[in-house]
């Protein structure tokens, strides 16, 4: 079944801020098997001249979990499949780095659903702004819904 | 880190490789959130098509993108960074797990000190699991 295309431009605001742990950036800098001492410690973030220890540029990639239940993924008038559902594409923008002890707000916007052959596409824009509205970072996915367009299900 | 002078378009970042073994993807799940089951659970992975379990996507953009914060070693000199997920990164059940192969080339001199860069990351005998890895990072 196709994507429900009245979800382009729908807006999701998440529903808390997110505070960025510094225990999490060393959690996710030993995940990614990364020991760059800016990840892990405070006194060589510091003497870089950072107020904190700084997060990896694909650590926003948490934000889009913690917010899962204020998206569009989980809302099931888009129907997605997710047995059909692979990640196509990813991009970070960073406007300013991140620290821990930031405060972040997110808000994610479907930009676009359209097919791509017999698949969908399903992209969609994440800004993520400090509280006073300081840009921090945008990020865009591209999520692939293989085998549902339209013209797949007629044939 | 090489400073802005120093390189050229086609300048390399040299390649190196990354084993991933399930222990990665565990680790990697609970740290990012993604518990999807397809990363850890290969009764379900291969039920819905795929070779075995698979790493995350983000997870080999992640192990991709050190190549960057390594050569630039202030990982906020990374401006921008995408990639697209061309094929699945398969890890087998076993103590060698699968490695994945890296490397960078400066493809362009931008203003600012920045410089855009290329990145290639694959395994096996060559098949790329990322297409248009790409990144611009800052250099002084």
């Amino acid at each position: 079944m196709p994507l429900n295309r009245a979800f382009i431009g729908r807006r999701y605001e998440a529903p808390d801020e997110y505070l960025v742990g510094r225990e999490h950036i060393r959690s996710f800098a030993t995940a990614i098997g990364d020991a760059n001492p800016l990840y892990l410690d405070v006194a060589a973030a510091r003497a870089a001249g950072h107020p904190d220890v700084v997060a990896p540029p694909t650590f926003l990639t948490v934000l889009g979990f913690r917010f899962r239940d204020a998206s569009p993924m989980n809302d099931a008038d888009l129907g997605m499949d997710y047995g059909r559902v692979v990640h196509g594409e990813q991009e970070f923008l960073a406007h300013r780095p991140i620290y821990a002890g930031d405060v972040l707000r997110v808000v994610n916007t479907v930009t676009d659903i359209r097919d791509a052959g017999t698949n969908e596409l399903m992209e969609t824009t994440m800004e993520v702004t400090l509280a006073d509205g300081t840009a921090v970072a945008t990020l865009t996915s591209s999520i692939v819904s293989r085998g549902t367009a339209a013209q797949a299900a007629a044939s | 880190m090489p400073t802005y002078d120093e390189v050229e378009v086609g300048t390399t970042i040299p390649a190196r490789v990354v084993n991933v073994q399930r222990a990665n993807l565990v680790r990697y799940a609970g740290a990012s959130g993604d518990f999807n089951v397809i990363h850890w659970n290969e009764r379900v992975a291969t039920g819905v098509g795929l070779p075995n379990v698979i790493a995350h996507g983000m997870f080999t953009m992640a192990a991709a993108g050190r190549l960057l914060t390594d050569w630039v070693e202030d990982p906020t000199r990374v401006e921008s960074y995408g990639v697209r997920f061309s094929s699945p990164v398969p890890v087998p059940d076993d103590d060698k797990g699968t490695d994945l192969t890296i490397s960078g080339e400066v493809t362009e001199k931008l203003d600012g000190g920045r410089v855009r860069i290329l990145l290639t990351a694959s395994i096996g005998e060559g098949t790329k699991v990322l297409s248009a890895a790409r990144a611009v990072v800052r250099l002084a």
